[in-house]
């Protein structure tokens, strides 16, 4: 969204010393597009009815918004729900979709809105342990990670721990930025918040999740 | 070039990864990181955590049933259209 857009531009000096947002260094595949075509047919075609355009859209984005939706969100079940919520809201929004973000950006921005609107509503009482790694066939229905290598199951463990354990805020610019791939003026977009702040929220999450991990590096490490 | 304490460099990692620094931050990071064993060990921490939540692969998918129901849905905006 070119000029206006709020909180990118105004990263305060007293928190982060630079808003300068030049160079990503994203490891996993980045947010935008995923094999789509560009928004503007994107958009054409849902404003045309051709399903096979949503049913690519839902198919595509979905994991990742369900991912998302689990920042504010205390089950599984209640992130279906604001998943689903979210795609009706875009269906019926789709008309008036005026372009000034990307459309994964806005159905994002929804997406949030309506997950901070129902975590609300919900208190977060559930114990760490609600979070269950994926067992069975279904940890292979991911393609190739970029390294080619498959994270230990045992990482895999202490990190989904780790992200079920951040506060909101800090698990969802985490896995917006790290887990699904976003530029920072992304995350910065569809959460409304400043590059400063967001830079504050990732570093928070990464750093506890780096603790967690250190515990299994170090016992890698002994047993090699 | 920046000066940095151990304590103020692992804050700026983020930004540091983010290439958010002005030059003489950048440059005094670096020095930094390359000369202090403790805080390039942090800095290396910090990369092997980012790429292993790349590869942390999503638990779940959208279920059949909302799947069919939001294919519904907007089958039925096309009719209303």
């Amino acid at each position: 969204m070119p000029g206006g857009r709020p909180g990118v531009d105004d990263a305060r000096p007293d928190v982060m010393m630079s808003p300068t947002l030049d160079r990503e260094e994203t490891i996993v595949g980045p947010f935008a597009g995923g094999g789509l075509p560009p928004d503007d047919v994107v958009v054409a075609a849902l404003r045309a009815g051709d399903e096979s355009m949503f049913a690519a859209l839902l198919d595509t984005w979905s994991r990742g918004m369900l991912r998302a939706a689990r920042s504010y969100v205390s089950t599984d079940d209640s992130a279906e729900e604001v998943v689903q919520d979210t795609w009706l809201a875009v269906i019926g929004a789709i008309d008036g979709f005026e372009g000034r973000s990307s459309v994964k950006t806005w159905v994002y921005r929804i997406l949030v809105n309506t997950a901070k609107k129902r975590g609300l509503r919900e208190s977060r009482t559930l114990p760490w342990s609600a979070f269950e790694p994926p067992a069975g066939p279904a940890q292979k229905e991911h393609g190739p990670t970029p390294e080619g290598a498959v994270l230990a199951s045992e990482a895999r463990g202490l990190i989904g721990e780790a992200l079920a354990g951040l506060p909101p805020r800090q698990r969802v610019v985490i896995t917006l930025r790290d887990l699904e791939g976003c530029t920072s003026e992304e995350v910065c977009e569809i959460l409304e918040i400043s590059a400063a702040n967001q830079r504050v929220l990732l570093h928070r999450a990464r750093a506890t999740v780096r603790d967690r991990l250190e515990g299994y590096y170090q016992s890698v490490k002994r047993s090699e | 070039m920046k000066r940095f304490t151990c304590d103020e460099l692992v804050e700026l990692i983020t930004a540091y990864l983010d290439d958010a620094l002005d030059r003489p931050e950048r440059e005094g990071f670096e020095a930094h990181a390359a000369s202090c064993a403790d805080c390039g060990r942090q800095l290396d921490q910090f990369r092997e955590t980012i790429r292993a939540l790349g590869q942390f692969p999503p638990e779940r998918k959208l279920s059949d049933g909302t799947r069919d129901r939001l294919m519904s849905a907007f089958r039925a905006r096309r009719h209303r259209g």
